[in-house]
């Protein structure tokens, strides 16, 4: 950094005048903006190198590793992972980085390969810092010529506080930016870009490109996610503070178009990918395919939790503005009371620290109550510190023994049984049997055993499905009748179809949380 | 100053049979209830030794005018006595019974962006807790506030900040030579919110972590009560907390303030709209809600 920063001075400095000539002075320090911008730019990178650089400094040899190549796989995780709400988890990020890590040093043990992870993902954080990020200093003229060396702080990873109160893990704007790819241009625009010529590819069978492009439009619907959860945000919190009469409204029906739009192109691009992915012949394509139809789906999911959210928004700002604009005001004297938010606190944040913290601490002196000093005796002191500890019983008092009596086992099948009633029933999703076959198999290995698989089979016939919804379950036993009947020495009635579901457990616990 | 006391002013002529009334006994009943009014969490619905020495100093003008005098004696400034609040007391700035900066975070002692940071934590609470004037104004009112709301909140503002300075082409990284100089909201938004410890405890250098210890040292003082752990923990306000704002944090701190050169407007009408160019931070005043969530 330090390095290569004064020869980009020398190669630029020559600009400032190309464009300012004849026109106008330079009214502040913009002249040479451009020159900043790419040192802030050429700093976020600096944490990456910094990595290995200082791997070697390690107990250990971790030389064999490509610290920055985990690292920008780190920074894509997190961002694919962000929710709308939350962000990425600490441990999923690891799980899903240790494929790589441990390609990379197959001979390595697995913990060590864990310990590498970690150790990058706390350095993108970096942890050892007071503020958890980090710091470039760059140089600048400023309006009078003289030159200003500045300080440029950014995170790349940034911990935010979940609603349960873990913590999970977001990128910043400045990671995005420079480090998933230049992004910052108009999201709406880019993203129709990147959805036609998805389409392009995936008709001319180009899937390994298509790919590409469907993972950059996901890396998009984030970004625009994200700028509207920020809105929201502010608008649950602060009905006054957004404008509701024109730019609120204006933005939900441009962000609902959005939503209604990529939906019908989303859809209309899985139903193509589907199409290729049943129709090819080459293994390869069908996998890409497929990929490619996860990751729409994933597209489609989050635009419909976007919508949702955008539909909340009205009902959220009438019930704010009922509480707090058409409450009757309880008469006493308003004259002279205080505004704390537009007369203290909006005042003070854009002062230099030092004059805030006069304000900060004069309201400091006065407003967080009062301590009662303790007092110490001496002969108290000398009493307490003569005082032997007392013995503390970790363990508590001693339990009695209980006595227990065996209740005789009066269970109709054993365990065993069971087990293997269930491993009978362990169907592939794709192959569902008739009760009658299973029954006959039962009957070879016990002859106890058929009524035990009737019994799972007829309550399959009525399947738990808001259980396994709730537990986020991936498969689910059923049956179904499809109007033949059972021909069997013992039982009768009709021979279920009984198969196995796959349930979209990803899928259903994004609903959950949802609904939450 | 507060209305209870005009009893003073009205007190019946039979009730003051001269100034030899008081006994020893009186003066130490009068200490007894600034002694239960230093215990902040303590009320007198909770107690009837307090309670009725509430109705002492309510009915009795000598009485009261001990208890005033032994306040005031020790450093105290008497906000109000009344039933819902207690003897609600305020330290003065000399008194033993304040609160320093050093006793309160070691850091902050040393270290003047934490030091802003604390201060901040506990204005943005109270600008939380009453966002409106109305809500300062009614005895009734109980504020609600959360942790993470609190931290949001001065996010968002100070985002707006960042917003506006970006728009105006200002270039607002501080000289390396003067940190003093830094924009006070700069500072907020550098410090990370949250942060992962090894024991999963708040991380106490982040805002989360230093609003987190604002709201539970106020939750000592006797000024917020805690509801329930949403949110990074949600808290109710009492009604000292709405004294302590309304008759002695806010008017030290606009007078600091205005001594900067720094006079900001009166409260504006809450009427409904949209914020005018170059409005402060683009919001109207009174803005400012608890989270919901």
């Amino acid at each position: 950094m330090s390095v290569r920063a004064p020869s980009l001075c020398v190669v630029t400095t020559t600009v400032p005048h190309q464009l300012s000539g004849g026109v106008r002075p330079a009214p502040g320090p913009a002249a040479d903006e451009g020159l900043a911008r790419r040192l802030k730019a050429l700093a976020c990178t600096a944490p990456l190198h910094d990595l290995d650089a200082r791997k070697a400094n390690l107990a250990g040899e971790y030389s064999v590793y490509a610290m920055a190549e985990i690292a920008l796989a780190a920074i894509d995780l997190v961002t694919l992972n962000m929710d709308f709400d939350t962000g990425a988890d600490h441990d999923q990020i690891i799980s899903r980085l240790l494929p790589r890590i441990a390609a990379q040093a197959p001979g390595r043990p697995a913990p060590e390969h864990e310990r590498v992870g970690r150790w990058v993902l706390e350095n993108l954080i970096n942890v050892g810092s007071v503020d958890r990020g980090f710091r470039a200093v760059y140089g600048t003229f400023g309006a009078d010529g003289a030159y200003v060396r500045r300080d440029y702080d950014f995170k790349l990873i940034e911990e935010v506080p979940g609603r349960d109160g873990t913590v999970y893990l977001r990128t910043t704007d400045e990671a995005v930016n420079v480090l998933v790819g230049a992004l910052d241009t108009d999201v709406t625009s880019a993203q129709i870009a990147a959805e036609v010529k998805l389409e392009v590819l995936i008709n001319r069978g180009r899937l390994a490109d298509a790919q590409l492009a469907a993972e950059q439009a996901r890396y998009r619907t984030v970004q625009y996610a994200e700028t509207l959860r920020r809105a929201l945000d502010a608008t649950r919190r602060n009905v006054r503070a957004v404008d509701w009469i024109r730019t609120v409204p204006d933005m939900i029906a441009e962000a609902l178009d959005h939503v209604a739009d990529r939906y019908r192109h989303e859809n209309a691009i899985l139903t193509n990918i589907r199409k290729a992915r049943d129709e090819s012949e080459d293994p390869e394509h069908k996998r890409r395919a497929a990929e490619l139809v996860d990751i729409v789906k994933d597209c489609i999911r989050r635009h419909t939790q976007l919508q949702s959210r955008l539909l909340e928004a009205g009902p959220i700002f009438r019930a704010e503005q009922d509480r707090q604009a058409f409450a009757a005001p309880r008469g006493g004297a308003l004259v002279g009371m205080l505004d704390l938010y537009g007369q203290l606190v909006a005042p003070v944040l854009p002062l230099p620290v030092e004059q805030a913290t006069r304000v900060t601490d004069a309201w400091f002196a006065r407003g967080t109550g009062l301590r009662t000093p303790a007092s110490v005796r001496v002969t108290d002191l000398v009493d307490a510190l003569l005082t032997p500890p007392v013995e503390r019983e970790h363990l508590g008092a001693e339990m009695p023994e209980p006595d227990l009596v065996a209740t005789p086992d009066d269970s109709r099948f054993s365990e065993e049984q069971l087990e293997t009633a269930l491993e009978l029933l362990d169907l592939p999703h794709d192959a569902p049997r008739r009760l009658s076959g299973l029954l006959a198999e039962a009957r070879r290995l016990d002859p106890e055993l058929p009524y035990l698989v009737a019994l799972l089979a007829v309550h399959a016939a009525s399947p738990p499905v808001g259980t396994a919804y709730r537990q986020g379950e991936e498969r689910l036993l059923f049956a179904v009748d499809d109007g033949t009947e059972l021909d069997d020495p013992e039982f009768g009635g009709a021979d279920l179809i009984v198969g196995t579901a796959r349930l979209d457990a990803a899928g259903m616990a994004a609903e959950r949380s949802e609904a939450a | 100053m507060s209305d209870q006391r005009d009893g003073e002013s009205t007190q019946p002529p039979a009730a003051a049979p001269g100034p030899a009334a008081v006994t020893p006994g009186d003066a130490a009943d009068a200490a007894r209830l600034v002694s239960f009014g230093l215990q902040p969490k303590l009320l007198p619905a909770r107690d009837i030794e307090y309670a009725e020495l509430i109705r002492r100093y309510r009915e009795e003008p000598l009485f009261s005018r001990l208890a005033d005098a032994v306040a005031a004696g020790l450093g105290l400034v008497v906000l109000e006595v009344s039933a819902r609040a207690g003897m609600a007391l305020a330290a003065g700035e000399d008194s033993v019974f304040a609160v320093r900066m050093g006793d309160y975070s070691r850091r902050a002692a040393s270290d003047a962006g934490d030091r802003f940071l604390h201060g901040l934590a506990h204005l943005a609470t109270a600008a939380m807790a009453f966002p409106r004037p109305e809500d300062l104004a009614d005895d009734a009112y109980i504020g609600r506030v959360t942790v993470n709301g609190i931290d949001g909140f001065l996010r968002q503002a100070c985002r707006r900040l960042e917003e506006r300075a970006e728009e105006q082409g200002e270039n607002t990284d501080p000289a390396t030579d003067a940190p003093g100089l830094e924009a006070a909201w700069r500072v907020y938004v550098r410090r990370s919110s949250t942060g992962a410890t090894k024991d999963a405890r708040r991380l106490a250098g982040s805002t989360t972590g230093i609003v987190g210890k604002a709201v539970s040292f106020l939750v000592d003082s006797g000024f917020l009560q805690r509801t329930g752990d949403e949110s990074g923990g949600t808290y109710r306000t009492t009604a000292r907390y709405q004294l302590q704002v309304r008759d002695m944090a806010g008017s030290a701190a606009m007078a600091e303030l205005l001594d900067l050169g720094i006079v900001p407007r009166p409260g504006e009408s809450a009427a409904l709209m949209p914020a005018e160019e170059g409005e402060d931070l683009g919001l109207v005043a009174g803005a400012g809600l608890p989270f919901h969530s």
